[in-house]
C-alpha cells in the first residue's frame, strides 16, 4: 500500500492524465446526452494535453526562451530549459480539438432543429416512430 | 526542379485547388469542374510518375522548408507509399468525374462547399499515404476526419446524428493513436518513423514501448472500424449523401489499413509486432476471423443495397487486418494486394449505388425490381464487381483472397481460412440475391407506370467512370501477377 501510494505520488501527473482521461471516457459511453457527450470527449482530449506538456517539464528549468548569439557561442544546457517540443505539439493539438468541437457544435444544433431535443433516448424514439 | 517537387506537389496542388474552387466556384459554377478534375488529374499523373522513379530508383525522401529529418517533417515514397499514392489519386479522380454529375441533383446550390471539403479531403489523405512524421500523421489524420464530418452531415435526415456519432468515435481513435505517439516520444525523443526505427531496437523489453504500440493500433482499429469497434461506420456511410460515399468508402478505410502497415513495417519491426508477442499475434488473426464472419452475417440481414455495402467494407477491413497479422509473405502480400483490389472493388460498388440512386432515388431491395432491364450498364458493371467480391476469376477479388488464404493455410490459421470462405459464399448469397430481385423479379405495375419501361441508364458522367472501374477489375485482376512481383514484394520488408 505505502508503495502504490508512493508510486502515486512520485509520478501524480500522470495519475490525474489517466484518471481525467477515464471521467471523459464515461461521459461519452455513458451519458445520454449528446452535449454531455461531447463535454467528455473535450475532457478526454484535455486528459492527453496535460499528459504532453507535463513530460516536457524538467525540476528546476526555466523557460524555453534563449538568447540566439550566446547558445551560438556558448551552447546551451538542455537541463536549464524545459523541453518546447510537447508543447508546441500540443498548441495543433489543440487547434484540431477545437476544430472538432466546432463541427460536433454545429451538428448539434442541425439535429436539435430536426428532433427537437439532444437527448439521445428522445432522439431515437423519433426517429423509430 | 518541378521533378523533384512532385512528393510536396501531389499534396498542395488539390490543398490549393479546393481554395480555388471556394473562391472561383462561388462565382461561376463552370470553375468547379475543371478545377477539381484538373487538379486531380495532375495528381494521379504525378503520382505515376513517383511510383515509376521510385521502382527505378528506391526510395524518394523529400525534406519540406529545407528543414531536415529527424528535425523537420519528411515525405517519403517507397514502394509501398507510391502504389498507395497511386490507388488513393486515381480512385478519387474516377469518382470525381461522376461526383461532378451527381452533386447537382443531390446537394444544389452547395456544390463549391462540398468540392471545397472534398478536394481537403482528398489531399489529407494523399498526405497521411506519403508523411514520414508521426505527429503529422496525426494532423492529417484529423484533416481527413474532419472533412469527413462535414461531408456525411450534408446528407439527409439522420445524417447529422450519424455524423455526430462517428466525431465521438472518431476522436477516441485519434486521441489513442495521439497518446501512443506521446509514449513513442517519452521513449525515443523522437517524431520522425524512421529515426524512431533506430532508436527503438535497444527499448523493446520495456513495457512502455508495447503500451504505445498497442495504443496506436486500437487508435487505427477505431478509424477503419475494425469489429467490434465498427458500430459508427454503417450508420455513418449509409446516411452521407452517395456523392459522399463513393469517394469516402473506397479510400478511408484502406488508408487507415495501410498506415496500420506503416506503424508496423517502419516504426516498429516486423520481429517486434509479430513474433516476440506470438499469442497477440494468433488472437488479432482469430478476432478478424470473427469479424469477417459476423460482418458478413449482418449485411445479410440488410434490406438496402447501400447499408449492405457498408456492412461488405467492415468484413472487408477483417480480410486486410488478419492478412497483415498472419506475419508471413503470401498473408502481407494479399493484405496489401487486398487494400488495392478493395478499393477499386468498393468504388465500382458505390458507383453502381450512385447510379442507381441518380435514376430510382434510393437503393432499397423493393425498388430494384426490373433494375436489369432499365439500367444493363450500369447492372452489367455491378455484377462484374460482385463477382471480384465473391472472388471469382479473372476478376481482381480472387486473387488477393487467394494469397490470403494461402497465407492462412502456411501459418496454421485454419479459423481466418473458414472464415474467408464462409464470407465468400454469404457473398454470394447476397449478391445473387440482389440478381434475382433485379433480374428475375417481375415488375409490379404501378412501379413500371411512375418509372416507364424503356431502358433509362444514369448520365455519362456518372455512367462512363463506372463501366472503366468495372474493367479496371479486370485490368488488375489480370495484372495482380506484375504488381505483386514489381511492386508490393519491393514494398515487403526483408525476408518476406
Amino acid at each position: 500500500m505505502d508503495g502504490l501510494l508512493n508510486e502515486v505520488i512520485a509520478k501524480y501527473n500522470y495519475w490525474i492524465y489517466v484518471v481525467l482521461m477515464m471521467i471523459g471516457f464515461y461521459a461519452m459511453i455513458g451519458k445520454n446526452n449528446l452535449v454531455k457527450k461531447l463535454l467528455g470527449m473535450n475532457i478526454f482530449q484535455t486528459a492527453i494535453i496535460l499528459f504532453f506538456v507535463s513530460t516536457g517539464v524538467k525540476r528546476d528549468a526555466g523557460v524555453a526562451i534563449v538568447d540566439k548569439y550566446e547558445v551560438l557561442k556558448h551552447g546551451v544546457d538542455a537541463s536549464t530549459v524545459v523541453n518546447p517540443l510537447p508543447h508546441v505539439l500540443m498548441l495543433t493539438a489543440i487547434v484540431v480539438s477545437v476544430s472538432v468541437t466546432g463541427v460536433a457544435l454545429a451538428l448539434l444544433i442541425r439535429i436539435h432543429r430536426r428532433y427537437g431535443s439532444l437527448e439521445e433516448d428522445e432522439i431515437l424514439e423519433k426517429i423509430r416512430q | 526542379m518541378i521533378l523533384e517537387n512532385f512528393p510536396a506537389l501531389v499534396i498542395a496542388v488539390p490543398l490549393l485547388a479546393a481554395f480555388a474552387v471556394n473562391l472561383l466556384g462561388r462565382l461561376s459554377r463552370a470553375w468547379i469542374a475543371p478545377l477539381v478534375l484538373g487538379s486531380l488529374a495532375f495528381s494521379t499523373i504525378a503520382s505515376v510518375v513517383l511510383l515509376a522513379r521510385v521502382l527505378r530508383e528506391g526510395t524518394v525522401r523529400y525534406v519540406m522548408g529545407g528543414w531536415r529529418a529527424p528535425f523537420g517533417i519528411e515525405l517519403v515514397v517507397d514502394p509501398l507509399s507510391g502504389l498507395m499514392l497511386v490507388v488513393v489519386a486515381a480512385v478519387a479522380l474516377v469518382a470525381c468525374v461522376s461526383v461532378v454529375k451527381s452533386v447537382e441533383q443531390e446537394l444544389p446550390g452547395k456544390d463549391y462547399l462540398f468540392f471545397t471539403l472534398l478536394l481537403i479531403l482528398i489531399a489529407g489523405l494523399l498526405g497521411l499515404v506519403v508523411t514520414g512524421d508521426a505527429f503529422n500523421l496525426y494532423v492529417l489524420l484529423e484533416i481527413t476526419s474532419i472533412t469527413t464530418y462535414g461531408l456525411i452531415a450534408m446528407g439527409p435526415d439522420r445524417a447529422p446524428l450519424s455524423s455526430f456519432n462517428y466525431i465521438i468515435m472518431g476522436t477516441i481513435g485519434a486521441c489513442f493513436y495521439l497518446l501512443g505517439v506521446g509514449y513513442l516520444y517519452i521513449l525515443t525523443g523522437s517524431l520522425n518513423m524512421a529515426d524512431i526505427a533506430l532508436i527503438l531496437p535497444g527499448l523493446e523489453g520495456q513495457v512502455a514501448v508495447a503500451t504505445a504500440f498497442a495504443f496506436l493500433l486500437v487508435g487505427f482499429w477505431v478509424k477503419m472500424a475494425f469489429f467490434p469497434l465498427h458500430s459508427w461506420l454503417p450508420n455513418a456511410y449509409s446516411h452521407a449523401p452517395n456523392s459522399v460515399a463513393v469517394v469516402v468508402a473506397p479510400l478511408m478505410t484502406k488508408v487507415t489499413v495501410y498506415l496500420m502497415l506503416r506503424i508496423i513495417l517502419t516504426v516498429f519491426s516486423v520481429d517486434y509486432a509479430f513474433y516476440q508477442h506470438a499469442a497477440v499475434q494468433s488472437t488479432i488473426v482469430w478476432v478478424s476471423a470473427g469479424a469477417i464472419v459476423c460482418a458478413s452475417f449482418l449485411a445479410l440481414a440488410q434490406r438496402d443495397l447501400k447499408r449492405m455495402l457498408t456492412y461488405i467494407i467492415v468484413a472487408e477491413v477483417g480480410y486486410m487486418v488478419g492478412g497483415a497479422w498472419l506475419a508471413n509473405s503470401a498473408g502481407l502480400t494479399g493484405a496489401v494486394l487486398h487494400i488495392v483490389n478493395d478499393a477499386i472493388m468498393t468504388l465500382c460498388m458505390f458507383l453502381a449505388v450512385l447510379a442507381i440512386a441518380y435514376r430510382i432515388g434510393d437503393t432499397r431491395f423493393e425498388n430494384l425490381t426490373g433494375i436489369f432491364r432499365k439500367m444493363p450498364i450500369t447492372m452489367a458493371a455491378f455484377t462484374l464487381g460482385a463477382f471480384s467480391m465473391i472472388g471469382v476469376p479473372p476478376t481482381c477479388g480472387f486473387f488477393s483472397k487467394w494469397y490470403l488464404i494461402l497465407g492462412g493455410v502456411e501459418a496454421d490459421q485454419w479459423g481466418f481460412v473458414i472464415a474467408l470462405v464462409v464470407s465468400s459464399l454469404v457473398n454470394a448469397v447476397l449478391f445473387f440475391r440482389i440478381i434475382e430481385i433485379g433480374y428475375f423479379r417481375l415488375e409490379e405495375q404501378d412501379h413500371a407506370a411512375v418509372h416507364g419501361n424503356g431502358v433509362a441508364e444514369a448520365p455519362l458522367m456518372i455512367l462512363s467512370p463506372l463501366v472503366l472501374t468495372a474493367l479496371a477489375l479486370l485490368v488488375v485482376g489480370f495484372g495482380s501477377g506484375l504488381i505483386v512481383k514489381d511492386v508490393i514484394r519491393l514494398a515487403l520488408p526483408a525476408g518476406f
